[in-house]
């Protein structure tokens, strides 16, 4: 098992919720002080080099115009982690390449990355999420053809290194790839896919990646991965599945008593209390597919908003959605999660939010670190399979 | 009306006809045609009324090369000569109408008449500013707001519908965002191309349409060699909806006077 430590380089001095229609796309940025940007940019540095001298490894993302993840431009934070910190991972999840016009451009920022780190580059690619459209004018339909011609373009220039190809494909047009630098790893560096649905996991798993998921709870999360296993051996990769290609990402708090954890769980929540968004920019046509378009018009309605109306510590941990106490806690709420899925190999932690503040922050990534990670390690080794508890059931 | 579904240019294309006479070819909006609107009746009477339905919208199929008004009305002109339509009047209600138009200028020859009901398709204002208001910004009611002189009166109870045919809202809606998203419900070329646009061609807009500005369908005319403009009475954004006698009447009217 490893963990991660992830945090969105959050902005949460905003106005009452009620002011505003939407924390993403449209919330004006006269409401961002950079003075204390400034200072959230370094303590947030701050706090993925203390997770990496904890033993963790790092994480980042990318979001546009929303005060929930200032990381506009994930790969620029990515370089300077990569300078700043000496042994941890990098992981960015992702590169939102439906929306980057420029697929061979990101396999040079990934490329330099991998060679600035010397190869500790893992690099996640993600469609991006439904908000993310308006801010990348980005045509909501056909986004997972786009992603994938993306990716096998990214691929290909990173692992060609006899001067210039062509490609002329659907949505991509390039007379002459030859990237410089070439990646430090070889043939080229991890690759992780984040998908919250079935459908695209059995597609990730059929080509080996990482799949990563994200707040999918029990039922969810264990459908994400029944789709990536079936994939897996569908494409004849064998039988065995290892767990080190499942990722999932929690909301994590521990802390050494019950009412320390419990403050700072209070606190994570905001991950989802904050994210008020309204349909037309949760939704636009084309991002989910008809039938579950239908379905929402019939009513049903997303298990993530129907969440966010009743958020409690205690619902979120039933749902599988944040693992939050004492160490021994965490444990029994992680255990129960993954021995409900099959098994997964790395620990996304949504570690910090909102007014998090920096010592809480740092005591649940040190008190994760030492007290449960290396039981972590010793009862989920990297070389477990997933899925064996699973089968026949 | 007679359905069937022909196979048009690597398209499986759903095509609705009704009544006999001069041909009018109907180009529907992003809502997508069905038989029963009520102007069909008023127009098939004396007209050979030919509906077919987009690719991507209705039940018509979607080829995955296909991702603009322009690739639309080259799929259209396939239909009329599949159909041995050398000439037909054409109405097109709003993107049907920025169809009609591309087609207009692909063919000139083909189009007897031309109607664009509050058509889109041309980028007439400045850079700063979006010169029809973006629908994917908005919340639904605000949409529907602006879009209708009688919002109330045109609303839609989706738990009255079937699920094919809340299927067919959905989709109509998905494959309109393909088509208008970029650049924003405009083609840059086509107002360079409106010039070759002869025949005698009626804007129409509805009085409280919030879409398509007054100013806007002005200027679109202007780019047309022989067009003009009529404003509809209690009607918004879709006047063959709201106000189907009335629009029946004036269309008529305009592809029946002599030229």
């Amino acid at each position: 098992m490893k963990a991660w430590h992830f945090s969105e380089n959050a902005y949460p001095y905003l106005p009452p919720a009620d002011e505003y229609p939407s924390i993403r796309v449209s919330l004006p940025n006269r409401h961002y002080d950079p003075e204390k940007g400034a200072a959230l940019y370094d303590r947030f540095l701050d706090e993925w080099l203390i997770a990496e001298d904890e033993g963790m490894e790092i994480m980042l993302n990318e979001h546009h115009q929303t005060a929930t993840c200032v990381d506009p431009a994930a790969p620029l934070v990515l370089a300077a982690l990569a300078r700043l910190s000496k042994k941890a991972r990098l992981l960015i999840l992702g590169n939102p390449i439906a929306n980057r016009r420029q697929p061979v451009r990101v396999a040079e920022e990934m490329a330099m990355v991998d060679v600035l780190s010397r190869g500790r580059l893992e690099a996640g690619f993600v469609r991006g999420v439904p908000y993310e459209v308006l801010p990348a004018n980005s045509n909501p339909v056909r986004m997972n053809e786009r992603e994938w011609e993306a990716l096998d373009l990214i691929i290909k220039a990173w692992t060609t290194h006899d001067g210039p190809f062509s490609h002329e494909g659907r949505f991509f047009h390039y007379r002459a790839v030859n990237i410089w630098p070439r990646c430090y790893q070889q043939p080229h560096p991890p690759i992780w896919i984040s998908t919250t649905s079935p459908g695209g996991a059995a597609h990730v798993g059929a080509r080996g990646f990482v799949q990563a998921t994200f707040l999918t709870g029990f039922d969810g999360t264990r459908a994400i991965y029944d789709a990536y296993r079936r994939g897996w051996r569908e494409a004849g990769r064998g039988q065995d599945v290892p767990a080190h290609r499942l990722a999932y990402a929690a909301m994590v708090y521990t802390a050494p008593n019950e009412a320390d954890a419990r403050a700072g769980a209070e606190k994570l929540l905001w991950y989802i209390t904050s994210n008020k968004v309204p349909p037309h920019f949760a939704n636009p046509p084309g991002y989910v597919p008809v039938q579950a378009n239908v379905a929402m018009l019939r009513g049903a309605e997303h298990p993530l908003s129907a969440f966010r109306k009743s958020a409690s510590v205690e619902g979120a941990i039933e749902a599988g959605i944040m693992f939050a106490g004492t160490p021994d806690q965490v444990y029994r709420q992680m255990k129960r999660l993954y021995d409900h899925v099959g098994g997964f190999g790395h620990l996304l932690i949504m570690g910090q939010a909102g007014f998090l503040e920096h010592d809480d922050t740092v005591l649940g990534i040190r008190t994760f670190a030492r007290e449960l990670y290396p039981r972590l390690k010793e009862e989920f080794p990297d070389t477990a399979l997933t899925g064996l508890s699973l089968r026949g059931a | 009306m007679q359905r069937q579904v022909l196979a048009i240019a690597g398209v499986e294309l759903e095509l609705f006809e009704a009544g006999e006479g001069p041909p009018i070819l109907f180009l529907h909006n992003g809502g997508g045609f069905s038989p029963d609107q009520p102007f069909v009746a008023l127009l098939s009477a004396r007209h050979r009324l030919i509906a077919p339905s987009h690719p991507g919208f209705g039940r018509s199929s979607l080829p995955d090369w296909l991702d603009s008004c322009d690739d639309v009305a080259y799929v259209h002109l396939a239909l009329m000569d599949r159909l041995g339509l050398r000439q037909a009047d054409i109405i097109g209600c709003s993107i049907g109408g920025w169809i009609a138009a591309e087609l207009a200028t692909k063919a000139p020859e083909r189009v007897r008449k031309l109607v664009l009901v509050a058509p889109e398709g041309v980028k007439v204002g400045p850079p700063d500013r979006l010169d029809i208001p973006d629908i994917y910004a908005m919340p639904a009611d605000e949409l529907e707001r602006i879009s209708y002189h009688d919002p109330v009166q045109m609303q839609v109870d989706p738990s009255r519908l079937s699920d094919e045919e809340l299927a067919i809202r959905v989709r109509n809606r998905e494959t309109t965002a393909l088509l208008v998203w970029e650049p924003y419900m405009h083609n840059p070329k086509l107002r360079r191309r409106l010039h070759r646009v002869t025949a005698p061609t009626l804007f129409l807009r509805g009085e409280s349409d919030g879409l398509v500005p007054a100013d806007y369908i002005a200027a679109y005319a202007g780019l047309l060699p022989n067009a003009r403009v009529e404003t509809m009475h209690a009607a918004g954004h879709s006047p063959h909806l709201e106000q189907p006698e009335a629009f029946g009447r004036t269309v008529l009217q305009f592809l029946e006077a002599a030229r």
